[in-house]
């Protein structure tokens, strides 16, 4: 006998619950404020797409954007090439193998706002071991808390420590994955270790290089806790990333509509950025 | 093209072997001829892959040497060697097209690009690829890549020997028979050298002129086909070889004969050596029903197309028959014939009667 009934839904009905609530009633509070102004005691006012248009043209949004990208470009700049570099040269088998994996999860295994205060303290001038050594042994004049470019080489530096582990580690759990045999033809083919990185290893990593760098600019381009913590934006703007520029409006100016409105930006720009990336990198693999 | 001579090659992957038990590879002294197929056959774990590795550089031996022609190389890397291997699971350079893919040996010793252009054509005619020449290698079919990775062997025209290591593992079995005619008709062209390592009979005896059986990191036959299917030098040639294998029987002596079940037994020689374990081996093939002889009742028949597979029981020891007659039905008692020109004693699993003259 069979018996035909809907009762299966009520087994998505617990998901659907967490998802409302983690997810759907935040974002739609989120999208209420971007079209509307308030005054306090839950008085609203249609402002259509006003706070939006206000956002795109406001010079300071412009240029924390800005500063985003640059600061995503150059680490991923830097993370990806390195990570690439640090998983090649780990060994593949024996002793050190499980030392050299533990060492890189090291600092993912950190806490971010720990990770800030971490590198505030170590880079201060006078106070820091590394401004100590910089400014009173090298006489090199670096101060973060009042050199821009000291400020971005600090925040670039942190961000390159915190993660470029991750980049290795997908790396090599890429590059493990590769059958001897393939070395072995190489070597016969008279492959030089250029080619045997250009055509066997990059493309055996390709598909874990595209999680690690969409992973990377996901997370870089969201960053708040560690540039908060170690500079707090300055010094001025200088390292005002865009969330933290967010937080200073939403809840420094407490500009409810206009924060709305750029978190909502924010979020598809990550979301355009990523997809389009994620497509072209795939998009040889469906051929 | 070249002569490849082992000579006392032994090998252990410890780095101080203590006893012939630490040794992967046990001493081998063979010499293959220029322009042969030879094939290497055993069980998985039998060492047949070292002696690949070993010939082909991967490995460098504990003892002995490699001589191809007159030169030594047993120190030389892979690439000083110029020999060519195809792995078992097919390795292909994804991102590059079958035309690059071939081309890839040949561009990396820096050969001329119309001599490359033209060697890439002939080899691909040769293994019939030309309409995919312009095609992602990452696309093909598993059979395909394997011909590619044989073609990349194959395009260099100086290449002192071609290796096989199970190289129809990941095929199709109605594609086997296909690339396996393939590559036997591609050595009667090319006329290299060429070593196929494989666990699978049909595969090491059709293709090869010679085969040598390994067991254990020993050698226990070298031989043509027939050589190993009409006089095993061992039970283990004669087991593994032949579908079923040889009977290997208890047996006893007495002076110069042998007694199986309290019958006496035509052999083919005198037995030579004293002591050790005896056994009787014959194959299924060589037996013959008949009206008198060694009493047997019929356990099993089994009807494998072309033939008959009998089961019977002398005593206690279970005898297949192969028979292209009429099979006895089971439960009858029958007799059955040893033939004398290939029924042998074999002492410690060795050959131990000497071949009529």
């Amino acid at each position: 006998m069979r018996t035909e009934n809907q009762k299966a839904w009520f087994f998505v009905l617990p998901v659907l619950f967490l998802v409302a609530f983690n997810a759907l009633v935040p974002m739609m509070t989120v999208v209420n404020y971007s079209v509307q102004e308030t005054f306090g005691n839950n008085q609203f006012f249609w402002q259509g797409l006003d706070w939006f248009e206000q956002i795109l043209r406001s010079e300071r949004f412009q240029a924390a954007l800005g500063r985003q990208f640059l600061f995503t470009f150059l680490i991923l700049l830097i993370e990806v090439p390195l990570g690439i570099i640090v998983a090649l040269s780990m060994p593949r088998k024996g002793f050190w193998v499980p030392v050299c994996l533990v060492l890189m999860a090291l600092p993912m295994l950190i806490p971010w706002n720990v990770v800030g205060s971490m590198w505030n303290i170590f880079t201060l001038p006078k106070i820091g071991l590394m401004g100590y050594f910089l400014n009173d042994v090298l006489g090199i004049n670096y101060d973060m808390t009042q050199q821009p470019l000291s400020a971005w080489i600090t925040v670039i530096v942190m961000d390159v420590w915190h993660w470029t582990s991750l980049v290795v580690l997908l790396c090599y759990a890429g590059l493990v994955s590769i059958p001897d045999a393939y070395y072995q033809a190489a070597k016969i083919d008279g492959a030089s270790p250029w080619s045997v990185f250009r055509y066997i290893q990059l493309p055996k990593m390709k598909t874990v290089l595209t999680i690690a760098v969409l992973l990377r600019f996901m997370d870089s381009f969201n960053i708040y806790t560690e540039p908060f913590v170690l500079t707090g934006g300055g010094p001025g703007n200088s390292t005002t990333l865009l969330s933290i520029d967010l937080v200073k409006i939403a809840l420094g100016q407490f500009d409810l509509g206009p924060a709305a409105a750029m978190s909502l930006i924010y979020f598809a720009i990550t979301l355009l950025v990523s997809w389009v990336f994620y497509t072209l990198m795939t998009k040889d693999d469906q051929k | 093209m070249a002569r490849i001579t082992l000579s006392k090659l032994r090998h252990s992957y410890y780095p101080n072997p203590s006893g012939p038990e630490d040794y992967a590879l046990k001493e081998i002294d063979v010499t293959w001829k220029d322009g042969g197929a030879y094939a290497l056959l055993g069980p998985s774990g039998c060492g047949k892959s070292t002696l690949l590795n070993i010939i082909s550089g991967l490995l460098v031996p504990s003892e002995g040497q490699i001589l191809f022609d007159d030169r030594d190389v047993t120190s030389l890397a892979p690439d000083q060697r110029n020999i060519a291997q195809v792995f078992q699971f097919p390795v292909i350079y994804d991102t590059m097209t079958v035309r690059q893919n071939l081309a890839f040996p040949l561009k990396n010793r820096g050969v001329d690009p119309a001599r490359i252009e033209q060697r890439v054509a002939e080899i691909a005619a040769m293994l019939e690829v030309e309409d995919m020449l312009d095609t992602r290698a990452s696309g093909l079919s598993p059979d395909n890549k394997q011909k590619i990775s044989m073609g990349r062997g194959l395009v260099r025209d100086d290449v002192n020997v071609v290796m096989f290591d199970e190289p129809l593992t990941v095929i199709d079995p109605h594609l086997k028979w296909k690339l396996r005619s393939k590559l036997k008709e591609l050595h009667q062209r090319v006329r290299a050298t060429m070593i196929y390592v494989t666990h699978d009979q049909t595969e090491a005896l059709t293709f090869a002129d010679e085969v040598v059986v390994m067991q254990d990191g020993e050698v226990v036959q070298i031989g043509t086909p027939v050589e190993l299917f009409e006089r095993p030098q061992h039970t283990f040639v004669g087991h593994f070889i032949g579908s079923p294998g040889m009977n290997v029987l208890p047996c006893e002596m007495n002076g110069d004969r042998a007694i199986f079940h309290g019958h006496d037994v035509a052999l083919e020689g005198p037995v030579t050596g004293q002591g050790g374990t005896i056994r009787l081996g014959v194959r299924p093939e060589h037996i013959d029903i008949q009206e008198s002889g060694l009493p047997a009742r019929v356990t099993k028949v089994s009807d494998v197309g072309r033939h008959f597979v009998v089961e019977a029981m002398v005593g206690d020891s279970a005898v297949k028959i192969v028979t292209e007659e009429h099979a006895p039905e089971q439960g009858t008692e029958v007799h059955l014939g040893f033939r004398p020109d290939k029924t042998r004693i074999y002492r410690d699993g060795w050959i131990a009667t000497e071949a009529r003259a």
